[in-house]
């Protein structure tokens, strides 16, 4: 007998439904099944920040969230940070030149929006804090930090 | 020396030959090109640039982009000297060909690493873009029927000043016609050349993908019927299978089958997930004797450090000049130190993974990787399903990281997509997961450096043996080259050798020791361990001659006028001379392929727990002609972060032949919070480029050391800098091996 079930649930504005084993993590429905790659597979084990997706408005690592764990609720991915992909931070992330191999930006990003949310006007140290847990293996932490700022500068203006 | 002009010349002429003009908008252009291109010169070559009638310059780029920027850099170089208006100029990933689009600073190998690329390309990139603008200048002279010499050019336009006549390059597209064979031009030498785009910033092409999640790499590609694999791997190179119990594996819901292999067992499933679990469900007896059975670091380390020890032992001659046997005996004082680096792994983000869907015949194969050699891959797949190279069609896709995992010979993660497809009969997307990645890792090998100095009465060095003892890095990544170079394998070695430092009477050896354990290239390779080595050493010698360090360095630096700036400018920068409470500062110097760079560190120590924390990090890099600039301060800081998770945290341990570590909780790398302030200088000169995408690795193990010891006393001869081994080094006072 089949062990799949159907889950439905909302991804970046729409409503999805999945068949799926209910152990499967959400990114591999993310990736696979709705074909949504932004998030990446980095570690699958909540290290590494590379599968950052917000799940009902907060940053999760989506390599830990079991698909029948999300049945209902709302997902918003890279993809769906912004209907143009010029999101504050996005902008920011070109302007600095932040990604190297890019690998590890969208969980960054995605990270980042979650922090902007929390704390649109964050410190230096508050950042790092925040953004302990997302490894970026080109090192290109500075230039995260960066943007961020500017990003954080840039919505006070606007705001 | 007759070969090489002909080699050189050849690759103009291919250039040439692939030099193509589009005739309609709007239609595909690579279509037209191709055409066009058999037509005119009837030979059946992929193109370099495109021109379109709108304008629109197409350039190639050969090279992998793994986040070191080349998809840019290159296209830069073709379109500086043929003046081409940047805004106009797509670039297109290039096809896989040695010959055409190799790298000729790698023997015409398509081939990217060793952060060769921009030096191997520069030249034939600006000889072949001064080609394509005399090519246009020629077509438009001939239309208004003037003599070239009286055209010149502004960006995309060609120009006849006395008639006040233009065309653009677009407009010559048009009516072109490309001749036979490509004019001579000489390119002005870089030592006087004024450069158009070439040392001016601009966006990196690839960077808007990577804000939007658009960006796709290999393991993003999903084809029609795809099935997934995952493949439990022999744990230790060369042990293979034995019995395979696959029960459980093939009881779990989405598992289609279970395929064996040579060097494991893989498991065909509908979806990740299932193919994950089906992996973790086999049981698997592993057999043979692997030759790495019962090793260990521990082990390893003894073993090399006997080695090192062993006058008798036979060594490879890295770098030999003088007498230094002699000038150490007659030494007034010997210095003498050990030094030792652990295994280290290249943590590329993107874990190995590779798509391939293999024709139901199993006559030709399309590939879909991200990969550091095109053609690797493609002999790779070929060789594996007996079918010509011609019918393996390969699909190069951004790296997720590469950090030299990605170019070995033997290609395992393109060959597990290829032979399980062919073993499916379907497309097949394989995923390492990260502990596959690590559990098979082939690593930055395990060393054991042992230095000596021979010192006269004054404190200059008078002799000078450095032997650097490891496992074998190119017989195991690179059978090929490793016969090329003949065993002289400067992946392990390089480092060994003092460069740019002035000491006449040296002896620098290497021994390569089979251990069986996997091994490969890593960003820094071996200066990573060889400089740590001989960048500590130096600042023990200079404490002995009573020198500091930066002046020690200096004045072994005197005929080199490069390496004393980048020293000096450093030393500015960071206000050497300041002493700061509770921080030491270190200094370390490199001339890594011709590329001088010096680093300053300032750290502190938690003396409870050992823990070393670099607070600022000083740089200054002189890589010639920096044909990007902002890339190559963001290359700088890349390197610095990844040398600062070798110096201090990133250790790869074995136990048994087995790798001891799975994931990122006891493998750690570098996070935001760990990052210094870095302050990085990047000094232009009038020199070919040379490399930028890793100079300064080398530099942070061994600045941090000597700052350390600036800051307690207390040497740390080895790497990573563990807090433990720290705390140990603290309390006995030294961190000394016999």
């Amino acid at each position: 007998m089949t062990q799949m079930v159907k889950v439905a649930l909302t991804v970046n504005g729409a409503r999805r439904e999945v068949t799926a084993h209910p152990d499967t993590p959400l990114l591999w429905v993310l990736r696979e099944q709705l074909k949504i790659t932004g998030a990446k597979y980095g570690c699958g084990v909540g290290q590494c920040g590379a599968c950052t997706v917000h799940l009902e408005g907060k940053p999760v690592f989506s390599c830990l969230h079991a698909i029948r764990d999300v049945a209902g609720k709302s997902v918003v991915t890279i993809e769906g940070l912004s209907p143009t992909g010029n999101h504050p931070l996005q902008k920011a992330w070109i302007e600095e030149q932040t990604p190297q191999c890019g690998y590890c930006q969208p969980g960054q990003i995605m990270r980042a929006a979650g922090l902007l949310k929390e704390n649109p006007r964050p410190t230096r140290a508050q950042i790092v804090e925040y953004m302990k847990t997302n490894i970026c293996r080109c090192g290109a932490y500075n230039r995260i930090i960066a943007a961020i700022e500017r990003a954080a500068a840039s919505a006070r203006q606007e705001g | 020396m007759k070969t090489t002009i002909n080699t050189q010349r050849r690759q103009f002429m291919v250039g040439a030959a692939g030099f193509t003009f589009g005739v309609a908008v709007g239609a595909p252009a690579l279509l037209i090109g191709d055409a066009q291109a058999q037509n005119n010169v009837g030979a059946k070559l992929n193109n370099w640039v495109t021109i379109h009638t709108d304008g629109t310059v197409v350039i190639m780029s050969p090279a992998s982009e793994m986040g070191q920027g080349s998809l840019t850099s290159l296209p830069r170089i073709v379109a500086d000297e043929m003046d081409a208006d940047w805004a106009k100029v797509k670039i297109d990933g290039s096809a896989v060909s040695d010959p055409i689009f190799g790298n000729p600073g790698r023997g015409f190998h398509q081939y990217t690493a060793g952060s060769a690329t921009v030096t191997g390309y520069f030249n034939n990139l600006r000889q072949f873009g001064a080609q394509v603008r005399q090519v246009l200048v020629d077509n438009a002279a001939q239309r208004w029927g003037v003599p070239a010499a009286e055209l010149s050019t502004q960006p995309g336009v060609v120009l006849h000043q006395k008639s006040g006549r233009r065309l653009t390059y677009g407009e010559i597209a048009a009516f072109a016609k490309i001749p036979a064979e490509a004019p001579q031009v000489a390119v002005e030498p870089v030592a006087t050349a004024e450069f158009r785009l070439i040392g001016k910033d601009i966006p990196r092409v690839d960077v808007e993908g990577k804000q939007n999640g658009s960006t796709q790499y290999s393991i993003d590609v999903q084809v029609p019927g795809m099935i997934y694999g995952a493949i439990l791997r022999e744990p230790v190179e060369g042990a293979g299978v034995a019995k395979v119990d696959d029960v459980a594996a093939r009881a779990v819901e989405g598992v289609i089958r279970v395929v064996p292999l040579k060097n494991g067992v893989g498991v065909l499933a509908e979806n990740p997930w299932a193919a994950f679990q089906g992996r973790r469900a086999l049981k698997v007896t592993w057999g043979g004797k692997p030759q790495g059975a019962g090793f260990s670091t521990s082990r390893g380390f003894e073993q090399f450090s006997a080695i090192a020890k062993d006058p008798a032992h036979p060594v490879i001659d890295w770098d030999k000049q003088g007498d230094a046997a002699g000038k150490l005996k007659s030494a007034a004082t010997v210095v003498e130190a050990e030094y030792r680096s652990d295994y280290a792994y290249h943590g590329q983000m993107e874990p190995l993974n590779s798509v391939a869907a293999v024709s139901p015949a199993g006559d030709a194969v399309e590939i879909w990787c991200g990969v550091q050699s095109q053609t690797i891959a493609v002999t790779v797949a070929a060789q594996a399903l007996g079918i010509p190279e011609s019918k393996v069609k390969f699909n190069h896709c951004l790296l997720g990281g590469g950090f030299g995992r990605r170019g070995n010979r033997d290609a395992d993660f393109v060959l597990d997509s290829v032979l399980l497809s062919k073993a499916a009969g379907k497309p097949v997307k394989v995923m390492w997961t990260r502990e596959d990645d690590i559990h098979s890792g082939r690593f930055r090998p395990l060393y054991v450096n042992r230095l000596r100095a021979g010192l006269d009465a004054s404190g200059n060095i008078t002799g000078w043996h450095h032997r650097g003892v490891c496992d074998h890095v190119m017989a195991f990544m690179d059978p090929v080259r490793y016969n090329q170079v003949k065993g002289r394998d400067g992946i392990a070695l390089s480092g060994i050798n003092v460069r740019s430092y002035e000491i006449a009477d040296r002896l620098g050896e290497g021994v390569l020791v089979h251990t069986g354990m996997r091994t490969n290239p890593l960003r820094g390779i071996g200066l990573t361990a060889n400089s740590f080595a001989t960048e500590v050493f130096i600042d023990e010698v200079a404490v002995k001659a009573g020198t500091g360090p930066v002046a020690f360095r200096l004045g072994l630096l005197k005929q080199q006028p490069r390496a004393r700036h980048v020293i000096e400018e450093v030393a500015k920068m960071a206000d050497w001379q300041r002493k700061r409470a509770g921080r030491g500062l270190g200094i370390a110097y490199v001339d890594y392929s011709g590329t001088h760079v010096a680093g300053i560190v300032e750290v502190s120590v938690d003396k409870q727990s050992g823990a070393i924390k670099a607070h600022n990090f000083w740089c200054v890099i002189d890589c010639g002609v920096a044909v990007h600039p902002d890339n190559v301060i963001a290359q700088t800081e890349s390197s610095i972060v990844y040398g600062l998770g070798l110096a201090l945290i990133e250790r790869i341990s074995i136990n048994n032949g087995a790798v001891e570590q799975s994931n990122f909780f006891d493998y750690h790398v570098p996070r935001m919070r760990d990052v210094p302030q870095m302050h990085i200088k990047l000094v232009q000169t009038k020199n070919h480029p040379t490399g930028a995408g890793q100079m300064a690795v080398p530099l942070v193990p061994s600045a941090i050391s000597n700052a350390v010891f600036q800051l307690t006393g207390v040497r740390l001869r080895q790497q990573p800098m563990l807090a433990g081994r720290v705390k140990t080094a603290l309390l006995n006072g030294d961190d000394r091996f016999a």
